[in-house]
């Protein structure tokens, strides 16, 4: 038997499984529901035994159900490591260890696996609720800490509150100096599981009818733009995301290893200079506008002009950029691009063959023919929605003589077949289009539901020229975002909505302190610190000079802190009155008329009036005024300054 | 054995052990030391791999989290520190135990300071440790068992005050070894072993006054006693026999001899039967004295005698000063 002290008292159980609690709740969404249920079961079970003061379950009886719970996670993850998986074995043994824990020295081992569940927490989400909240439970955690260390009296759950709550904020600064100064690495130091990154919305490299309007109903943000200068208009911010050649009939793909040829081009204008943050995506692609005049550091440009990161965005990724949103394409392509950039499956959407072979016939030229398709969507009854019918074979047909209802993707699908058809290289470009202006911050907030689809043809005197047919059906589309698009009725995310003006204020205050976060925390990364230790005139810095200025800083900082705390350890400074008082007893002390330990100042007065004549009247003075400030009815303050002021007046 | 004395030279260096002490010990900052416990090495150890988790995923709330928990272990230092540091340790009194029992030394610790204090440990051997709560401007006594297997003077030796508040995951502790120590009476011999006869001379030494026939109190009948005196009372309801107690009366003085036990008992032994002698003839309320090679106590009544006795052979033949234990 562990000795009294060591011994878990109920109000310790209590506390650990608040603790234990509120690490596990942000996992329940993305948990099997068996698991929530299990340790769910586990916690009621002790919660039991601790009430009824019961023994704690056999040992063969948990380690059947850590077999049980383990075979479990294999069902249902198909492995029983990697991050989810490894998420739902630590909620169960953390359970089991419930029911196992008899002492302290358990508990504690329970604390830390509490803390490193926090860390887990933060796998799926760094936003500033979750870091509130898990703050909120980094908090309970350490006051359940403190409060297995008393053992006498117990303060009570303020004090213990208090306690941790006073120890977390004395940490603040000495975290600070560690977070940036501490050396960073870049990671992964080895491979993540493969699902590491998993459950990432984004763009992706094919398009098929409804792959697009899927993210429109996704409020979440895809990145961030903050322009040097003014911001263009919205229906010139095209952010070219994956371009798509490869069209099998109902989908459009991207090829496997895009064209790396060098372009030509003549730039018409100056460049505009912007800065994107990307959320992370799990895809390569970067984003710009049209023509990037510079290729950010790790990421190439290839000649559809897109930018390809060097690895899978899987961390926000910050970049500089340059673009020219006036230019000319000079490049002749190669006749292997042009015939891709041609090619029509044989026997899919006959009817929009035939309908293309007629149309160019009737027109002039090549842009003739363009303004004819266009002008079909605008003047013929098409209808801009985002949520189409379903189509199944043959889309192009289908939509352009039957359904007319889609949205971007049906009309930059349909507009490129019509173009191939009638002979004009044509290719699907995905991305973005317009954005948000954050007047609060002064940045553009492009979100997944501003994706969008466009189409390219190329034309002999101008190589090749963006087209977006979805302007000519809705040109509020491109001009004012989709809300403004698609009829009240349909299904938007609420924050896209423009219904609430305070509402769109709320949510533009909120997102600007969301990008500060971003950009400051959650984006500080090795360059980063590198360009903030130049910018204090540590050029070139090394890990062995960072960590040189950490130690130095972590030092400085605890030493303060020690000072700080330490000095309340001095007996407390008596109150001034004591103080004034006791000034005067000394000088008349050193005068020979020491006051006895069991002398009233009433009697002392007496005796030291007697002692000194002369100097009676001050002696009576101060003595009385004392005698009323101390035990007197009604002080005032007055009589202490009084007090002090004859103290410092007297010298005999 | 070199080895041994190697090391508690270092101890005595490192942990400035300075002998005993006078007076009351302020825990000033150089007398307390301070260690990770091993709660907090398991801690270091879940710190680094919340570290390499962080770096892996790159996870910048993962640094933050790891880095606000590295902090909170470096304050702990300084709050295990705190706790402990500024108190006044005051020894206090001692009471006497026979050898086999436990001398419980007690300590006033006394906090000036503005600050609660709390859960201060207090031990001697490490084992069982008391502890204690200190509230600001306040003091509390601890008393820290010391077991007492040898009769003589026991030393309160060196104790440990430590602490692990607020965290645990801090060992925080002090040395102090207070100048103060026990008596220890000889381990009286179990019970029932009969009085020697009172001396035959009845009378002498005996002091005569008014309170000669002022009743005391009852013990055990022993064989001997006057039929004057039975307690016929309380016999006839039936319980055992008992005599009266009569303070001063001559017929109840008598002399524990050391030549009257047994030399096959040995020293310790025969100290035994003496102070189990002692001890009964205290509580029959005789007047007794003790007679001991080299030291003889005459014939007295009452507590002050049973303490003298028991300290005469408590310290027989071991060459201490009696006024080097604490008092009673």
């Amino acid at each position: 038997m562990a000795p009294a002290a060591d011994r878990l008292h109920p109000r310790h159980i209590g506390w650990l499984l608040l603790a234990l609690i509120m690490v596990v709740a942000p996992h329940v969404e993305r948990v099997p529901w068996w698991i929530t249920l299990l340790a769910a079961t586990l916690l009621v079970w002790r919660l039991y035994i601790t009430r009824r003061g019961l023994h704690l379950p056999r040992k063969w009886l948990l380690f059947l159900i850590a077999l049980g719970g383990i075979g479990g996670i294999y069902i249902s993850y198909g492995r029983i490591l990697g991050r989810d998986a490894g998420v739902a074995l630590l909620i169960i043994m953390l359970a089991l260890k419930l029911l196992e824990m008899a002492t302290l020295r358990d508990a504690m081992v329970l604390i830390f696996i509490c803390y490193f569940l926090v860390i887990t927490d933060f796998l799926y989400s760094q936003s500033i609720p979750t870091a509130l909240y898990l703050l909120g439970a980094v908090w309970i955690i350490t006051a359940t800490m403190v409060g297995f260390q008393f053992r006498g009296v117990q303060p009570g759950y303020r004090y213990q509150l208090r306690t941790a709550g006073i120890m977390l904020l004395q940490s603040m600064p000495l975290m600070l100096v560690l977070f940036v100064l501490f050396p960073r690495v870049q990671g992964p130091i080895w491979s993540l599981p493969q699902d590491a990154y998993a459950g990432i919305s984004g763009l992706s490299d094919e398009m098929a009818p409804g792959s697009v309007s899927k993210l429109i109903l996704s409020d979440a943000i895809a990145f961030r733009v903050s322009f040097d200068s003014q911001i263009p208009p919205a229906n010139r911010l095209y952010w070219r995301g994956p371009v798509l050649w490869d069209f099998d009939g109902y989908t459009w793909t991207a090829p496997r290893l895009p064209y790396m040829a060098r372009r030509e081009y003549q730039a018409l204008g100056d460049p505009l200079e912007y800065t994107v943050t990307v959320e992370p995506h799990s895809r390569r692609w970067l984003f710009a506008l049209d023509l990037p005049s510079r290729v950010p550091p790790r990421s190439t440009l290839s000649n559809d002009f897109q930018l390809f990161y060097q690895t899978a965005v899987n961390n926000r990724v910050r970049y500089d950029m340059s673009s020219h949103l006036s230019y000319r394409d000079n490049a002749e392509p190669g006749r292997r691009e042009l015939r891709r950039a041609l090619a029509l499956p044989a026997n899919t959407n006959p009817r929009a063959s035939a309908l293309a072979s007629q149309m160019r016939k009737t027109a002039a030229d090549e842009r003739a023919y363009i303004g004819a398709v266009l002008g079909m969507f605008r003047n013929q009854n098409f209808y801009y929605t985002t949520t189409p019918p379903l189509l199944r074979e043959d889309p192009v047909d289908e939509f352009l003589f039957s359904t007319r209802a889609g949205f971007c993707e049906h009309y930059a699908s349909s507009f490129a077949v019509l173009m191939r058809a009638a002979g004009i290289p044509a290719r699907i470009v995905t991305g973005y289009q317009g954005g948000e202006l954050n007047t609060v911050g002064n940045y553009l907030t492009v979100r997944q539901a501003d994706a969008h689809a466009w189409a390219e043809v190329w034309l002999k005197d101008d190589g090749w020229v963006r087209v977006d047919p979805t302007a000519a059906v809705s040109p509020e589309r491109v001009e004012a975002g989709v809300a403004a698009a698609v009829p009240q009725a349909e299904e938007l995310p609420l924050l896209l909505r423009g219904e609430y003006p305070w509402l769109r204020r709320v949510r533009m205050t909120w997102d600007s302190a969301a990008n500060s976060w971003n950009q400051a925390v959650l984006g500080y990364s090795q360059d980063r610190q590198r360009e903030l230790m130049r910018r204090v005139g540590i050029d070139d810095a090394t890990w062995r000079s960072l960590a040189t200025v950490m130690l130095v800083a972590t030092g400085a900082t605890t030493l303060v802190l020690a000072l700080l705390m330490l000095r309340k350890l001095r007996a407390a400074r008596p109150d001034p009155v004591t103080a004034a008082y006791s000034r005067f007893c000394e000088r008349l002390a050193r005068r020979g008329v020491a006051r006895h330990p069991s002398e009233g100042p009433d009697a002392f007065r007496k005796r030291a009036a007697a002692a000194r004549p002369e100097l009676a009247p001050s002696i009576g003075s101060i003595s009385e005024l004392y005698i009323r400030l101390r035990y007197g009815e009604a002080a005032r303050a007055a009589d202490a300054l009084q007090l002090k002021r004859e103290v410092a007046g007297f010298s005999p | 054995m070199r080895g041994f004395a190697l090391r508690s030279h270092l101890d005595r260096w490192l942990f400035r052990l300075r002998g005993a002490e006078a007076g009351s010990i302020v825990l000033v900052q150089r007398r307390i030391f301070i260690l990770p416990s091993r709660h907090g090495m398991i801690y270091v150890a879940a710190l680094l791999l919340m570290l390499t988790g962080s770096v892996n995923y790159n996870l910048s709330l993962g640094f933050v989290l790891t880095f606000l928990l590295t902090a909170l272990g470096v304050n702990s230092i300084l709050h295990t520190f705190r706790n402990l540091a500024g108190l006044r340790i005051s020894p206090g009194r001692v009471q006497r135990v026979y050898a086999g029992e436990h001398a419980h030394f007690t300590l006033a610790i006394d906090n000036p300071g503005a600050l609660e204090r709390f859960s201060i440990g207090a031990t001697r051997d490490g084992k069982d440790a008391i502890f204690t709560d200190v509230p600001a401007r306040q003091a509390t006594t601890v008393s820290v068992a010391v077991p007492a297997p040898r009769r003589g003077i026991l030393r309160a030796g060196r104790l440990t005050l430590f602490t692990r508040y607020p965290l645990g995951l801090c060992y925080a502790w002090a040395y102090v070894e207070p100048d103060v120590s026990c008596l220890v009476y000889p381990r009286p011999e179990a019970p029932h072993v009969p009085l020697p006869l009172p001396a035959p001379h009845a009378g002498h030494g005996v002091v005569h006054g008014p309170g000669q026939e002022d009743f005391s109190g009852l013990r055990s009948y022993h064989p001997g006693d006057s039929p004057r005196h039975i307690a016929w009372k309380a016999a006839a309801r039936g319980q055992a026999l008992l005599t009266k107690q009569f303070s001063g009366r001559a017929d109840t003085e008598l002399w524990l001899d050391w030549q009257a036990t047994p030399a096959a008992l040995g020293v310790e032994g025969r100290l035994s039967r003496l102070a189990r002698w002692v001890i009964d003839a205290h509580a029959a309320g005789l007047s007794f004295g003790l007679r001991l090679p080299g030291v003889v106590l005459p014939p007295a009544p009452g507590n002050a005698q049973h303490d003298r006795c028991l300290e005469a052979l408590a310290l027989f033949q071991t060459g201490e000063n009696p006024h080097g234990a604490g008092g009673r």
